[in-house]
């Protein structure tokens, strides 16, 4: 069972207490813990089982504005206890800064609301491999499939979070998860893909037959792929990528990049840096949502923010250090975004599709290929050939590549939002990429 | 050296037996403790930022039976807590019939020194050098606009207890210093990166200022990079510079040749041992034994000695890299290359230190031999496909060569090629074998382990490079 909230505020007061009595001026804590348990299957077969209890506690410090950190897994007063002490002396001997503070208090949230991710049902590891083995039947019905590997986890945790201020909160979420990888073979090439699925709740996931149907189509679709030459040309993004793009831009705005001066979107808030029907969102208090809280990783309290409003940069996602140097408010947004998404477009996916007689449409890039101080954009990717609206044939071992500057203003939108991730994307067009193939 | 049952309720005697009790009709398995310090000293923008330190402790305990691995963690060594995983783990393994394999090999040997790096060297000093960096990199011009630096120190001492109560322990320091710096010049920014690192004091790689060279390193790949234009697409020649560049290998045929996915035969390579793979001349090996380098392990996480692993001689692919459940399943043994993140994690096989070696050929005979391509001299991270083959990696500096001369520098492009057949079209091996820095993590399976690379400078015939110029 996951700690309740009782032993977790016992403890951070211990911590915040000792570090004023060792001369902290101000100074903030987590205790978290983390209680989960994953099922493994290969091959229809158990292949792992695996419990992890996680505890872990950070604690920073504040001697005016000097300040210093230390985070322990061990939770036993002795060791706090050395630790306290070994980060009030760090923090005597650290350099002051003096944008180094608590939030200030007004902003702090007041009330925790029932957002409903924490479902307190616990689901026993028979009945994890009940699900695993209808799952795996369903994935290896087409001979074509050779190797199956699939994966139930659910993860229990709790948090509080205290400083010296008098804030003190926290609360459960719970997440339910499984996936599928396969792999598929014919005489010219060796495939794998993917499905998955996590939601707050378990009697939201996803069917099994349906995860393993999905993930077992989804890589024999891919078998003998093509590689193409290379020409400027139309990029249909599934929304399992699209939602990178919007990564992306989260880190571009973030209000360290920002005040770093290492960000292609530094000044551009209020002008436009996408294509007039933009929306972007990011919505804390969703319910049952992957991403969503009641507060950022300070304390602050987090509204719903309209990022980009037809096509225009609105916000950008400040904590209180940044803020303070860049003198504005923090929106509560350390630690990032919570439910980040672009609104639905107006064009159905099969329009989408149909608006080039050309065009790739990726689903899997690999490599780390976006630079957020130039915006350039290149990575590896995978996917299919798109004539005339019709799937023609898979493509691999090519790059697509350009500059997120160009790329934003070139979006188009399709009506197909779903709430996935944490991060959500509709199926996204853009036009005038570079893809390099033979 | 750490003694993990000190300030607990459980004894070492209580803890074997427990451990024992567990294993005795299981294949393999142990109770792996891990105790680590860790500390992080960042400056940006002109100030120290952060100073952190961080003290981790648990104990990882695990359970194989034939393919069926049990694992159980906790951060608390407690009769207790050692007990409920010990139940866990039975529960798993329901009926188990296996005998438990005793034997583990043995060495006396050690790759470095037992030592704390954080302990070494004070806080104070520390934060100088980062000031000092800090000072030395904007006096160069006021193109320079932003500089991060930072120290990451470790010191993990583990300990693995097998069923009998045999124990293998190994402390393990480890440190890295790094240098970013943002240049602009007519409104356009460019990033440099440069770092050092390796299993041994902070002074080892900073003595004498050496720091400063960790800067002019970095500024220098900065300022290319501002007169870079746009990147080729398209197939065609490249040059890889030595050291940093050989990540080639690591994603290329590093991960396809790990034992997991070989066994499960999801890789690429699983049905050409014994085959050619690669260009007469071309030699790859993993190696953990090198005195004091990233990579290196005393001994690896399931206790077993590291070694020297031949991957491909001349061309012919010679062995996979092995962890004990791997190599046992495809009846061969374990090349000392179980690792895992920290006891959080299951042991999988992993590389070491992975090296191309060298060959006879010149740089300079490459470049010439090249009419139109690329030079690629660093590069950022890379990734794989293990199943399809498919590998990409992120130049951070290079130079187009236009009729064996190198021409002006070119923007950070992605190059991907195919790992089984990648090989085959090296043509030259230089005679300039050159080890990394000493910054690389290798991720697998949510798990970030620190690796070493090495190689000559290699010319490649044919590879798709991603930029945006047709």
């Amino acid at each position: 069972m996951v700690k309740d909230q009782e032993f977790l505020e016992t403890k951070a007061s211990y911590c915040l207490g000792l570090a004023k009595k060792l001369g902290a001026t101000d100074s903030s804590v987590v205790v978290k813990n983390s209680v989960s348990e994953t099922v493994n299957f290969r091959n229809k077969k158990l292949d792992e089982a695996n419990r992890s209890d996680d505890l872990g506690i950070s604690i920073t410090t504040y001697i005016g504005k000097k300040k210093s950190s230390i985070s322990s897994s061990n939770l036993l007063n002795d060791n706090l206890n050395i630790l306290i002490e070994k980060c009030i002396e760090t923090t005597k001997n650290t350099p002051e800064d003096e944008f180094n503070s608590l939030p200030d208090r007004d902003l702090f949230a007041k009330e925790v609301k029932d957002l409903n991710i924490y479902d307190e049902t616990h689901i026993e590891n028979n009945q994890k491999i009940y699900y695993l083995k209808k799952l795996e039947a369903a994935a290896s019905n087409d001979k074509k499939i050779v190797n199956t590997e699939s994966s139930f986890t659910q993860n229990k945790s709790n948090f509080v979070l205290a400083n010296s201020e008098g804030f003190c909160d926290g609360y459960k979420t719970s997440s339910f998860t499984a996936s599928s990888v396969t792999v598929a073979k014919d005489e010219e090439s060796m495939e794998r893909d993917y499905e998955y699925s996590s939601k707050c709740f378990l009697k939201d996931l996803d069917d099994a037959d349906e995860l393993g149907k999905i993930a077992a189509n989804q890589t024999i679709r891919k078998l003998s792929p093509k590689k193409i030459g290379s020409e400027k040309i139309a990029i249909i993004f599934d929304k399992r990528i699209a939602k990178g793009v919007l990564n992306t831009f989260a880190s571009a705005i973030s209000s360290s990049a920002i005040s770093r001066g290492t960000s292609f979107l530094k000044d551009k808030v209020n002008k436009k840096i996408f294509s007039d029907k933009i929306n972007v969102f990011d919505k804390p208090d969703m319910l049952k949502g992957l991403g969503s809280r009641n507060f950022d990783s300070e304390g602050v309290k987090t509204d719903t923010l309209k990022l980009v409003d037809q096509g225009i940069l609105k916000h950008y996602l400040i904590d209180t250090y940044n803020g303070k140097k860049l003198n504005l408010k923090s929106n509560g947004r350390c630690g990032g975004t919570s439910n980040l998404y672009f609104e639905n477009g107006n064009i159905s996916f099969k329009d989408l599709l149909n608006s080039n007689s050309k065009s790739l449409y990726i689903t899997e890039t690999i490599g780390h290929g976006s630079n957020i101080v130039t915006g350039d954009y290149s990575v590896g990717a995978t996917g299919f050939l798109i004539e005339n609206g019709e799937f023609k044939y898979p493509i691999n071992e090519i790059t697509i590549a350009g500059n997120f500057k160009d790329m934003f203003q070139n979006i188009t939108l399709a009506n197909d939002l779903e709430f996935k991730y944490a991060t959500n994307s509709p199926t996204m067009l853009i036009e005038g990429m570079v893809v390099a193939g033979k | 050296m750490s003694n993990f049952f000190e300030k607990s309720d459980v004894s070492r005697k209580e803890a074997e037996s427990i451990i024992s009790d567990t294993l005795q009709k299981c294949d393999d398995g142990e109770l792996y403790l891990e105790n680590s310090k860790s500390e992080s000293i960042l400056l940006d923008d002109n100030k120290i930022k952060n100073s952190s330190y961080n003290s981790d402790l648990g104990f990882g305990f695990r359970a194989i039976s034939d393919e069926v691995v049990a694992y159980s963690h906790s951060n608390e060594i407690s009769k207790n807590s050692l007990k409920q995983s010990s139940e866990n783990l039975k529960s798993t393994l329901k009926s188990v019939k296996g005998t438990y394999n005793h034997e583990i090999p043995k060495s006396n040997k050690k790759y470095y020194d037992n030592i704390n790096p954080i302990e070494q060297k004070s806080l104070n000093e520390k934060i100088k050098i980062l000031n000092d960096v800090n000072d030395y990199l904007r006096s160069k011009g006021d193109k320079v606009k932003q500089v991060t630096a930072n120290f990451l120190g470790e010191q993990k001492s583990v300990e693995i207890i097998r069923s009998g109560g045999e124990t293998l322990s190994d402390v393990r320091p480890l440190v890295r210093f790094n240098v970013s710096v943002m240049v602009e010049k007519d409104g356009r920014k460019e990033t440099g990166v440069y770092g050092v690192g390796g299993r041994q004091s902070y002074d080892s790689y900073l003595k004498d200022e050496n720091w400063k060279s960790v800067c002019d390193e970095a500024l220098r790949i900065a300022s290319v990079n501002l007169e870079s234009k746009p990147a080729p697409a398209g197939e065609m020649k490249v040059v890889l510079g030595p050291g940093w560049p050989a990540i080639l290998i690591h994603e290329a045929v590093g991960h396809g040749l790990e034992g997991d996915f070989n066994r499960k035969k999801t890789s690429a390579f699983h049905n050409l041992m014994g085959q050619k793979v690669a260009s007469e001349g071309v030699t790859i090996i993993d190696d953990g034994t090198i005195d004091n380098r990233r990579g290196s392990l005393t001994i690896d996480d399931e206790g077993t000695p590291t070694e020297k692993t031949v991957l491909i001689e001349n061309g012919i692919l010679k062995n996979f890299m092995q962890d004990r459940l791997n190599a046992r399943l495809m009846k061969t043994r374990s090349t000392g290359s179980g690792r895992r993140e920290n006891y959080r994690h299951i042991v999988l096989p992993r590389m070491r230190n992975t090296m191309m070696l060298s060959g006879k050929q010149t740089q300079e005979e490459m470049i010439k031999a090249v009419d139109k391509g690329i030079f690629a001299v660093s590069f950022g991270g890379g990734q794989v496909d293990i199943t399809s083959g498919k590998f990409v990696f992120n130049c951070t500096e290079a130079y187009e060569i236009v009729n064996g001369k190198i021409g002006s520098p070119i923007k950070g492009a992605t190059l991907i090629g195919d790992g089984p057949s990648i090989l085959k079209e090296v043509s030259m091996v230089g005679n300039d074998m050159m080890m990394d820095p000493g910054i690389g993590t290798c991720g697998k399976a949510g798990q970030g382990v620190p690796v070493g690379v090495a190689q000559p400078s290699i010319l490649i015939n044919k590879m798709t490079v991603g930029g945006t110029k047709l």
